[in-house]
């Protein structure tokens, strides 16, 4: 063989060797996607704008304190819209001591202002905007990892799609209720004290003080089912929020044989204003809330030094143990919405792919029949050539880390039959030349060369279709696009090159060719 | 040696009223079909929730219907799916939770007698937003794929015309393949979706093949005093084994996927079997007969001018 030929059997042969290297073994290379073996797909959109309207709601109450430090009196300092804090001063001869305060706030720029009647806006800037949503999301994937790590799933998918979407797979999940309680829950926990002084039914009635709101402390009877609600009304500040947080675990409930509860441990910081809260507050009531509920609102006895604090709650061993996780995740920073779900159950997985599989090795099948009985020899090249392509294209799919889905098994068989149209189009091009009174050699010639421009253009075309597929399509139509794209990149490879490789090696090594068996 | 075709020398273009005829009944029966019967998308497009269940026996949709009926969800779609125990409920979007939705369907169903027990294989919902996103991506998937194929042809073969009939062909294959899906009362899903686009690439495909040929013969011998309709019809039977046997080779794998790829792709194979027939026939009588007519009627024209200016 000269020597062009061996570089380029050598090609060959160091192809199908990566390919095997990473196809070894078979069971741990190819992820297998959701629908094949069964698990979550969830689209979460981060309701962002939530977030920012916190910020503002917390620069407003940051700005009202700072203006009362400063001695200036406020009539009103109030959050209005998304990102605009209004302020009201009493009278308009402190202008100018507010305007000073006001600059601290560096992410706002007064908007409206009337000096005369003490009156100005602050807004917050474009790009304080655009970059607080930015954290929302970037946070909230970030809270979603950690709880997901915890809780312990082999090869989760957690990304972020687009400006305020989050896609996460779940592979392989049993539980997917409890999945979806752990994912999607805010775990917003907070300490707010009990308003004593306000009573219930008049709150109820709708007279709440401003600085007051009513909460609910929710109760599931175990055996009933039945739900009962009860009111509480508590002050609307903050103490402390989970964020300084540094354990939670759980723990036998030894009031209540049978439940469970989270002790949580706060970091230095929240364990000195903790410390600080329950001396200023002994004899009244804490509340603690997760999510907008009250769990408990124990009474404070006295200081406690240690930064420790118990939320009970009737809870089952799993409901406490999820609890504690989302507790040391952290909170998400803005409530998310489930926008798409998928969930597919593990037999139905397993029922796709013995379905899948049969029709593919069925549709090899067929068309390997085919090529040997149409075109004897040359048809048999072009089915090792079809194998080597199935090869590397599962390798690539390897390589890449690319999921194998049931659209995407379609794909491959799509391939299969791509792939035998290249062949085709060489094949009849030799035959054409054969019947045009060429020699083998010069057919064979003629034919691959001929039929080069064709087949680049057909697989281009195929390929930009697959291209577009894959940036518009979601989910299953991605898995489509990416094994045919690979597929029929592979075809190149294999369907020409290594076809004429054969084609080489049988005929134009021998001094004299009779015929072609095509 | 088996041949299909030694040395075809079919009139092809020569027949294209007869094929002008053919495709515009099917185009009418198609239109006609999604005028009158429409086109029911698939939860994917228009948002709602989507539970296939298993029973332990098999159960009737009255049974499954009047356990559902309990719970008040609204229109609800029963269908059996691959077999008898297994079944697909959809439902349109409601304000519950998807969570709450299985919960309450689990229960309403274990609650109906004599539907045994059962297991939720499959849920699927599909939020108002989500949905809308998706009909949009689907919108510009088709227009990109279309447009991305129209600049490669005029690109490569220097042919505005090209490319538009090749265009002209594959919205014809798009035609008849949605106007099938709605006279066999399937839904538009996203995998009908992805059929649809392997079909856009699989017509320009057989298009380009024919006219690669006519730019490879062109300023050929034996093309010499040939009209461009004769010229066209040379490359569409020299070309003609090559499309048959891929058309051939390709229905095969669709077939098979069709019989044996189970319910989940059924729909995908259906479009891919029917595109490749469709998308064969309008590589012969679509792209190369549009092109043909375009180019006399621009020749006549400018003969009709030139004659115009010889007289004045």
């Amino acid at each position: 063989m000269p020597r062009r030929l061996w570089q380029r059997a050598g090609l060959v042969v160091l192809a199908l060797a990566l390919s095997i290297w990473y196809l070894y073994p078979l069971r741990e290379t190819i992820n297998l996607g959701l629908d094949l073996q069964g698990g979550i797909h969830l689209m979460l959109g981060v309701e962002v704008d939530k977030y920012v309207g916190g910020q503002t709601e917390r620069a407003a109450e940051d700005l009202k304190n700072g203006l009362e430090r400063k001695g200036v009196a406020v009539k009103r300092v109030a959050r209005e819209g998304l990102s605009t804090v209004a302020v009201e001063l009493a009278s308009a001869t402190n202008w100018n001591d507010a305007l000073t305060v006001a600059a601290e706030l560096a992410s706002f720029e007064v908007g409206q202002r009337d000096d005369k009647a003490g009156r100005f806006t602050l807004v917050m800037r474009e790009r304080q905007v655009a970059q607080l949503r930015d954290d929302a999301v970037r946070q909230a994937v970030e809270t979603i990892r950690n709880r997901v790590d915890q809780f312990g799933v082999a090869e989760p998918t957690i990304v972020r799609q687009g400006d305020n979407r989050i896609l996460i797979q779940l592979p392989g999940v049993q539980d997917p209720d409890r999945a979806k309680a752990l994912i999607g829950k805010t775990a917003l926990l907070e300490f707010k004290l009990l308003d004593e002084r306000t009573p219930v039914e008049q709150a109820l009635a709708g007279r709440v003080p401003e600085t007051s709101e009513v909460v609910y402390q929710r109760r599931v009877d175990k055996e009933t089912k039945a739900e009962r609600r009860q009111p509480y009304v508590v002050q609307k500040r903050t103490l402390l929020t989970g964020a300084e947080l540094t354990r939670a675990e759980v723990q036998a409930d030894p009031n209540s044989p049978g439940n469970w509860q989270v002790a949580i441990e706060f970091t230095a910081t929240g364990a000195r204003v903790f410390g600080d809260v329950t001396e200023q507050n002994v004899a009244r009531h804490l509340a603690i809330i997760l999510d907008g509920n009250l769990y408990s609102a124990p009474r404070i006895n006295e200081r406690i030094p240690g930064g420790r604090a118990v939320i009970t709650g009737q809870f089952t061993v799993e409901e406490a143990r999820d609890l504690a996780i989302v507790l040391r995740a952290g909170a998400l920073p803005a409530p998310v919405a489930i926008l798409e779900e998928r969930t597919v159950g593990p037999s139905l997985g397993a029922d796709s792919i013995r379905q899948g599989m049969l029709a593919i090795l069925g549709s090899g099948a067929v068309v390997f029949v085919f090529m040997l009985l149409y075109y004897r020899l040359s048809g048999l090249i072009a089915d090792v050539a079809l194998t080597l392509n199935l090869v590397i294209l599962l390798a690539c799919m390897a390589a890449f880390g690319a999921t194998l889905t049931l659209p995407g098994i379609a794909g491959i068989a799509l391939t299969i039959g791509m792939a035998v149209d290249t062949n085709v189009l060489i094949f009849e091009r030799i035959r054409e030349e054969l019947r045009l009174g060429k020699t083998p050699r010069a057919a064979i010639d003629a034919g691959f060369h001929r039929a080069f421009r064709t087949i680049i253009d057909t697989h281009l075309t195929v390929m930009v279709t697959a291209a577009i597929l894959y940036n518009f399509g979601t989910g299953p139509v991605k898995g489509f696009a990416v094994s045919l794209f690979i597929g029929l990149a592979a075809s190149l490879f294999t369907a020409y090159f290594f076809t004429r490789l054969l084609f080489d090696v049988l005929y134009m090594g021998r001094r004299k060719v009779q015929a072609v068996s095509i | 040696m088996i041949e299909l075709f030694r040395t075809p020398r079919y009139n092809f273009i020569g027949k294209r009223r007869w094929a002008y005829l053919l495709s515009a009944v099917l185009m009418v029966v198609g239109l006609g079909t999604l005028a009158v019967r429409g086109l029911r998308y698939d939860i994917d497009f228009t948002g709602g929730t989507l539970v296939q269940v298993r029973f332990e026996r098999s159960p009737s949709v009255a049974t499954i219907r009047a356990g559902l009926a309990r719970i008040q969800l609204g229109e609800s779609i029963i269908q059996e799916f691959g077999d008898d125990r297994e079944y697909i409920i959809r439902l349109p979007l409601t304000t519950a939770s998807p969570e709450e939705l299985t919960k309450r369907i689990t229960g309403a169903l274990t609650q109906e007698a004599g539907l045994g027990k059962l297991e939720i294989r499959r849920i699927e919902f599909v939020g108002p937003q989500v949905g809308r996103d998706l009909q949009l991506q689907a919108i510009y998937a088709v227009l990109f794929g279309l447009g991305g194929i129209l600049l490669y042809v005029a690109w490569a073969f220097k042919s505005l015309k090209g490319g538009v009939a090749a265009i002209a062909a594959v919205f014809h294959d798009m035609v008849i393949c949605v106007g099938a899906l709605s006279l066999t009362g399937r839904e538009f899903s996203l995998p009908v979706l992805a059929a649809l686009l392997t079909i856009i690439g699989y017509s320009v495909n057989d298009t380009i093949v024919a006219y690669d040929r006519l730019r490879e013969n062109r300023g050929k011998y034996s093309q010499r005093g040939k009209t461009f309709a004769e010229q066209m019809n040379d490359a569409i039977n020299q070309t003609l084994s090559r499309t048959v046997l891929t058309a051939l080779t390709t229905f095969l794998s669709a077939a098979i996927l069709l019989a044996f790829g189970g319910k989940v792709l059924e729909d995908f194979a259906f479009i891919l079997a029917i595109g490749v027939v469709t998308g064969t026939y309008s590589t012969i009588y679509m792209a190369g007969a549009i092109i043909v007519d375009w180019t006399q009627s621009v020749e006549s024209r400018i003969a009709r001018r030139k004659k115009a200016v010889a007289k004045a």
